[in-house]
């Protein structure tokens, strides 16, 4: 069936490799770039900018060497709005978010998805590897490359609009397949860090939005052992960067409570978790569970993957793990799985440790 | 297809087509003393007066360049250098807010690394620029203005200024009055020793010439800073190798326009108001942009309210049919208009207009089929426009 696809096209190698599937899958397909930030270094500051113009030259190359219509699209301000403000309030409430999923869960399958629709696609193709069948998310072949836990956001009314061909690929594959097709961004290297902080510098970029007031670093006890820079920049999980200089054992970032500016640190043990709430349960790949079921759940991008039960109480998530987990951040997604297809997935709220996980150790 | 964006670039003319392909068979450089330069210096001489003739000046008056921009960056800086070296106190410029960003963007670079005082000229909701506007701001203190610059027509919203009026008001003071004549050449009647202005901008490719092309007409005895340094070809002010058989293309696609242009506008004109019309059967609320009368022939810019100009463009191309935001950026992302902001609309306003302006080839069919499509392209644009709010 030949549909009305808009391909977003980041200028990676990935979207224009899907995109050219996408167009020789017989669909009617053009390639949009997703302008997300007014361009800070323009010099033509008020009159005119333009944004990540490299990206943008590289996208509309590979949309012409693909042979379809290719436009820019602004969406700087749900961008800003909807990622970037919702990450730092997210660090500025203690948790630790993912902004690429929030990314796609409210710009590329909502704003853009909306938009689209609305102009008479009817669907949104994109460079994830990821698979779909019968309308549910699976993990791709490509295993180090799967990113169906950022997808895992997404509803069973959004994926029902989406076409990501790049699922039965790796990427070494689809890096050949660039360099057969003549997409010059054959060789582009793969982007890893959040893209709206182009130095990488993420603790800098929250000092500069929520200041970096020095605070006391605690241990279970309440004891203080010394300063922080700013809470936020910490992470549950986190053992280095601490300074808490000739301690006889190595501490980890337990939690982090804004409000008192705290940061508390204990032991490897007391990490371990075994119970998880989440927030907004979204279920996608089968009908909303309320009975305890057996499956898998993923706790953060490229993390283990847990055995668990899990099961929506009112509205929220529980997942109750087989083993402990350590470093488990508020704010990350928990994306449940049956085998390599995505059930469902919540944003963590909150993790605790049962007696017996405590007794277990 | 459907083009309906003549104003961004024209299909080249047969006859200039013609020639320049006999030219680009013909070996010399137009530099070169010996028999070859000198038939190719020959065939410059002859288009640099085809083109005084065809616009009222002479011969030495016209200053051949590679386009608009590069004679609108003569014009603004080269005038600006030599003006404020002859007098430091000469540091303002003098532009009008609606100005092609070839003209805008020099200017807020003299501003921003030269020390010019970069000053607009605000229009009217026309886009206009009141003779008595310019009249003010140059009398605040005569002595310290480098520079007029106020185009001929705009290139976005089609309006026409007053040009000789405006250049007058400089001339009285003996300030330099440049006019960038892009849009105007050929649909309005420019002739530069009447309009009274310093220098003018103009290029081949929006009149069926090729691209690569244009010239600065500048009066004798103003010489303005070189931007291109080398073997002084253009007067001493411009320097670079004579592109011989793109002078002669852009000759002919002159003296073409020239010599048709009471027909040509004629036609446009009355086609241009049958698109308008068109177009507002199938969408009522639409605004039509600019002055009313007092326009560009082949112009018509329109404000299509509740939905964005981006969406509708891409919803049209997709149907065949060509036409433009009016603000072109190549890399992507169109800020609402400077033009359209300069005449007070909004900036929602600004971003839900669309620009159609026809030329040579255009015809009845473009406009029904403009007809044709503009209104469910609407529907759907304004669908999109409520998803976004």
């Amino acid at each position: 069936m030949s549909l009305r696809v808009l391909a977003a096209m980041s200028g990676g190698v990935d979207s224009a490799v899907a995109a050219a599937r996408a167009a020789e899958a017989g669909h009617d397909v053009t390639g949009v770039h997703l302008a997300l930030s007014k361009n800070p270094q323009s010099y033509r500051t008020g009159a005119r900018g333009c944004c990540t113009v490299e990206d943008s030259r590289d996208a509309r190359r590979a949309a012409d060497v693909i042979g379809i219509p290719f436009y820019v699209w602004d969406m700087a301000e749900e961008f800003d709005r909807d990622v970037v403000q919702d990450f730092v309030s997210e660090y500025a409430a203690g948790r630790t978010p993912n902004p690429c999923l929030r990314c796609n869960e409210k710009i590329k399958f909502e704003a853009v998805l909306d938009r689209a629709v609305a102009l008479g696609f009817d669907a949104v193709c994109t460079g994830h590897h990821v698979r779909l069948a019968d309308g549910r998310l699976r993990r791709s072949v490509d295993a180090a490359k799967d990113q169906s836990y950022v997808l895992g956001v997404l509803t069973r009314e959004q994926i029902a609009h989406t076409v990501f061909p790049l699922g039965h690929s790796t990427k070494e594959e689809v890096r050949a397949e660039a360099e057969r097709r003549g997409l010059a961004v054959a060789d582009k290297p793969d982007s890893h860090d959040i893209c709206f902080i182009a130095d990488g510098d993420t603790a800098g970029f929250l000092n500069e939005r929520l200041g970096s007031e020095p605070g006391p670093i605690k241990d279970e006890s309440g004891e203080v052992l010394g300063t922080h820079n700013g809470a936020h920049t910490y992470t549950v999980g986190q053992r280095k960067g601490l300074n808490l200089g000739g301690a006889p054992e190595r501490r980890y970032v337990l939690s982090i409570e804004p409000v008192a500016n705290t940061v508390t640190v204990g032991p490897r043990e007391s990490l371990q978790v075994d119970e998880i709430i989440g927030r907004r349960p979204v279920w996608s790949g089968c009908d909303p569970v309320t009975e305890p079921i057996a499956c898998t759940v993923q706790l953060r991008a490229h993390g283990e993957v847990y055995t668990c039960r899990a099961w929506q109480r009112d509205d929220e998530l529980v997942v109750r793990l087989e083993q402990p987990a350590t470093g488990v951040a508020a704010g990350q997604a928990a994306v449940l799985y049956e085998g390599d297809t995505v059930l469902g997935s919540a944003t963590i709220t909150s993790t605790s440790r049962s007696a017996e996980a405590a007794a277990a150790f | 297809m459907v083009y309906l964006d003549h104003a961004a670039t024209t299909s080249v003319r047969p006859e200039v087509i013609a020639d320049m392909t006999e030219e680009f068979g013909r070996l010399g450089n137009a530099s070169s003393l010996h028999g070859a330069g000198r038939r190719a210096r020959r065939a410059v001489e002859e288009s640099r007066e085809s083109i005084g003739e065809a616009l009222g000046a002479a011969p030495s008056e016209v200053v051949f360049t590679s386009g608009g921009t590069e004679a609108d960056n003569l014009a603004v800086k080269g005038l600006y250098w030599a003006r404020n070296q002859a007098d430091p106190a000469r540091r303002r410029i003098l532009l009008s807010a609606v100005e092609h960003h070839a003209v805008l963007d020099p200017a807020h670079w003299m501003a921003d690394r030269q020390g010019a005082v970069y000053e607009e000229l605000p229009v009217d909701e026309i886009g206009r620029v009141h003779p008595e506007t310019l009249r003010a701001a140059i009398e605040r203190d005569p002595t310290d203005v480098a520079l007029v610059s106020v185009m001929w027509a705009n290139n976005e919203v089609g309006t026409v200024q007053p040009v000789a009026e405006l250049a007058a008001i400089a001339r009285e003071h003996g300030i330099p009055f440049h006019t960038d004549a892009v849009q105007a050449v050929g649909a309005e009647p420019v002739d530069f020793a009447a309009s009274g202005a310093t220098a003018l901008t103009l290029t081949g490719h929006k009149i069926g010439g090729p691209v690569g092309a244009g010239a600065l007409l500048l009066s004798r005895g103003v010489d303005p800073v070189p931007l291109l340094h080398g073997g002084g070809q253009e007067r001493e002010v411009r320097s670079g190798t004579l592109m011989t058989p793109l002078l002669r293309g852009f000759a002919t696609a002159v003296r073409l326009a020239a010599e048709e242009r009471a027909s040509h506008t004629a036609r446009l004109a009355e086609l241009r108001d049958e698109l308008v019309a068109t177009v507002r059967k199938a969408v009522p609320d639409i605004t039509l942009n600019g002055h009313p009368v007092d326009r560009l022939p082949g112009n018509a810019h329109i404000s299509f309210p509740g939905c964005e100009g981006d969406a509708l463009l891409m919803l049209l191309d997709a149907g065949g049919i060509e036409c433009s935001t009016g603000s072109a950026c190549s890399a992507g992302v169109a800020q609402p208009s400077h033009v359209l902001l300069a005449m007070g609309a909004s900036a929602e306003t600004a971003r839900s207009s669309l620009r159609f302006s026809l030329g040579h080839g255009s015809d009845r069919g473009d406009v029904a089929a403009l007809g044709g499509a503009i209104g469910p392209a609407v529907e759907r644009a304004r669908a999109a426009w409520n998803k976004r709010r």
